[in-house]
């Protein structure tokens, strides 16, 4: 069992677990991902990895609550525990030193954003920051990746944070000003990396995007989680998940990712009504 | 001497009507009476041809001898001294192409029904409560093996009973490898998987679930555990497509992912299980193997209106076991033959609407000496479905050989090993199972379990005395 060691709620619908993991953590990487189930008739659903502890053997999640078993994972306590957690899963990211490099997460995407930033920061590159969100109070961990950066841009839809507008604009702003920067990671919504993936297209900067797709066992078996890139099908559990965003189809990921939607909703419904009645 | 039946004893089956409603066994099992009427059919050969139709060379004439005489716990002890699973053998070896194939009552009618037989005797010892046989003392030296399939499982039992401590890494959450995830429950129980693991660990073999090797676990975490020798079983697990246009269409699932939900993440309870599955009423399987008949018959058990099995070459080149295609038949698979999809058509959502085909002709043989199939020009047509499960077979499965760069691979990917022993081109690692020879049956990948920890036990007891 792997218990939850500290629970936070960090935005509306937006939670960070610690959990405890000590062979996860100790192999764990940036960029790597882990599968959580959470009791005996739970699916299996991979979660990428926002932080991990290897002197503590702890993991840090961070998700959202957008259906059943989110819902269901974010009301457990702290004391609480999971039936299964297993990892660290897909590759790593390809950390070097290149000199200047921009990482940008979108939503909930900017947790997954700050171990790569934090990787890229400890491999000596000067690391710049976008992070965005729909409205300030779905913001988080702004301090936490401000300290892995050399400078950060914080920006809103509704513009009641930091700048006005997507990151994709921000990242705009970024490209015209700096004309070093070497390479770029995009994590968020998989509309914000497709609209990311024309941004530094559009200036020449090589893109790595993470994909998270519906996935069974994460290890290469199942291929639920598979994909065009660049012609080709590959698997984002196996192959990726990061992978180069100019080559990845985001429409057919985006039709993929609907592939349960009146399932999800049946348990989603189903669960509401036995909360209720409880 | 009284007339040798020419026909099996008959074994009681659920009704059609009933079974393409649920996922209950289909077969139900002989009663003793039933058994011992069929042992008493067996000629009892000196030579045992049977025997050597084994992979696992079960003492079969001996073991129906007890059952003839009602002894049968006897008769599960002989099973067991060669093979840690016979419920699982009973119930999905094909005996049609091994033991039973070589059956002298073959000259004058059907074989002595020995899966049947080997199935009674585990299922009867069950039902009694099984016993823990007596162990040598513990040796204290550690064996590591990778995946609890039946390869695994085999090896592990095998070494327990020789004194090793053994230690079985699975990646998934639950053990069995491809008996759970992809044999279907109405083929093999869930509960018989189950009672067989838990034999194992009688034995005393410890099982990590999530801990996958060359992930979870490095292989140098291994070694530094103190393991002194490594049984690769892994499996072949990787899925294959056809690479055609339409493919990632929605409602298009490789076998893996579609009985991998249905089996082990318990799909066909949702929604009191979590992970769903969707099975329309037009359902296509590509494919003519075993786990084509499997997902065929389990798409039928979901609900599907029409459900089909497309393959590109005729009934005879199929390779899954006659018994499968014949109760496929009578559930109302639809079949057919002759055909290759060439391409899926999909609506503006994404989802298939329709399969393109070719039909096709036997040519020559290719190099499984099956004709190979040709398409026939200007043949193309269109079928509606809307669901696909693409059951062409599998690959290896790359995360334990990615990180293992030193173990020599065949020109096919899968690892090199000895046949005879599953040594590897790296001193103590054996491999055996899918991932040596592709995919191919429960018992071939537990006979090379067996042999392999033989191996393993010889080359431990040398380097332990200093020859290594």
């Amino acid at each position: 069992m792997y218990t939850i060691l500290k629970s936070k709620a960090l935005a509306p619908n937006i939670y960070e677990f610690t959990i405890r993991a000590p062979l996860v953590a100790k192999n764990a990487k940036a960029g790597q991902f882990v599968i959580v189930r959470i009791h005996e008739k739970g699916e299996r659903i991979p979660l990428t990895i926002a932080d991990f502890d290897k002197n503590e053997g702890t993991i840090t999640i961070v998700f959202q609550v957008v259906g059943k078993t989110t819902h269901e994972l974010s009301t457990l306590k702290e004391g609480d525990s999971l039936k299964d957690f297993v990892g660290p899963l897909g590759n790593p990211s390809e950390i070097e030193r290149l000199g200047s490099v921009l990482v940008v997460g979108g939503g909930v995407g900017i947790a997954p954003i700050f171990p790569i930033a934090r990787a890229l920061k400890e491999s000596g590159n000067h690391v710049i920051g976008i992070i965005g969100a729909r409205s300030s109070d779905l913001l988080f961990w702004e301090d936490k990746v401000k300290e892995v950066c050399d400078e950060l841009i914080v920006c809103t839809d509704d513009g009641s944070k930091g700048v006005k507008g997507f990151v994709t604009q921000a990242m705009e702003m970024v490209f015209k000003e700096k004309s070093d920067i070497k390479r770029c990671w995009a994590i968020g919504p998989l509309i914000m990396m497709k609209f990311a993936t024309q941004v530094a297209k559009k200036y020449n900067v090589p893109i790595t995007v993470s994909l998270n797709p519906i996935m069974v066992d994460g290890t290469g078996m199942c291929g639920a989680c598979r994909c065009t890139v660049g012609g080709k099908t590959l698997f984002a559990c196996s192959h990726g998940p990061e992978f180069d965003g100019t080559l990845v189809d985001f429409d057919e990921l985006i039709k993929r990712g609907e592939r349960f939607k009146e399932e999800e909703k049946i348990a989603w419904e189903r669960y509401k009504s036995m909360k209720g009645g409880a | 001497m009284a007339k040798v039946r020419k026909t099996k004893v008959p074994m009681k089956e659920q009704p059609v009507e009933e079974r393409i409603r649920n996922f209950n066994e289909v077969p139900l099992g002989y009663t003793p009476e039933e058994a011992m009427e069929e042992a008493s059919r067996c000629l009892g050969c000196k030579d045992a041809p049977c025997v050597k139709g084994c992979p696992v060379g079960i003492n079969i004439p001996n073991f129906i001898k007890e059952i003839k005489e009602g002894n049968f716990k006897k008769a599960i002890e002989i099973i067991k001294q060669d093979n840690s699973l016979p419920a699982i053998c009973g119930r999905v070896c094909p005996q049609e192409d091994q033991c039973e194939k070589e059956c002298r009552l073959n000259k004058i009618g059907e074989p002595v029904a020995i899966g049947r037989l080997e199935r009674f005797v585990a299922d009867w010892e069950a039902e009694q409560g099984i016993e823990r046989p007596n162990l040598p003392p513990k040796k204290g030296i550690k064996v590591a093996v990778i995946g609890s399939g039946p390869a695994g499982l085999t090896a592990a039992g095998e070494l327990a009973k020789m004194g090793y401590d053994v230690t079985i890494f699975e990646a998934l959450h639950d053990t069995g490898g491809v008996l759970r995830y992809g044999i279907p429950e109405f083929r093999l129980p869930k509960r018989i998987i189950d009672r067989e693991v838990e034999y194992i660990k009688m034995l005393g073999v410890k099982i990590e679930v999530n801990a996958i090797v060359g992930k979870t676990i490095t292989i140098e975490q291994i070694w530094n555990d103190g393991f002194q020798a490594m049984f690769i079983g892994t499996g072949a697990g990787l899925p294959k497509f056809m690479n055609i246009s339409g493919e990632n269409l929605n409602g298009i699932y490789s076998a893996n992912e579609f009985l991998t939900r249905v089996n082990l993440m318990k799909a066909y309870l949702f929604p009191e299980y979590d992970t769903p599955i969707k099975v329309g009423k037009r359902v296509a399987v590509i494919g003519g193997g075993n786990v084509a008949m499997d997902s065929v018959r389990t798409a039928k058990r979901l609900g599907a209106e029409q459900a089909m099995i497309i393959y590109r070459r005729t009934e005879k080149e199929m390779p899954a076991r006659i018994e499968e295609i014949e109760r496929a038949k009578e559930e109302g698979i639809i079949f057919h033959f002759l055909t290759n999809p060439v391409r899926y058509i999909g609506d503006e959502k994404g989802n298939v609407v329709a399969v393109e085909c070719i039909r096709m002709e036997l040519g020559e043989p290719d190099a499984s000496g099956r004709r190979s199939p040709v398409p026939i020009p200007n043949s193309e047509f269109t079928m509606e479905v809307d669901t696909v499960v693409v059951a062409i077979g599998t690959g290896p499965n790359p995360v334990l050989l990615q990180a293992f760069p030193e173990l020599k691979l065949n020109k096919w990917g899968y690892i090199e090993a000895d046949p005879e022993t599953g040594a590897t081109s790296v001193p103590g690692v054996y491999a055996g199972g899918d991932i040596v020879t592709g995919a191919a049956t429960v018992i071939s990948a537990m006979g090379a379990g067996k042999r392999s920890a033989k191996a393993i036990d010889e080359y431990l007891q040398k380097k332990l005395k200093g020859g290594i």
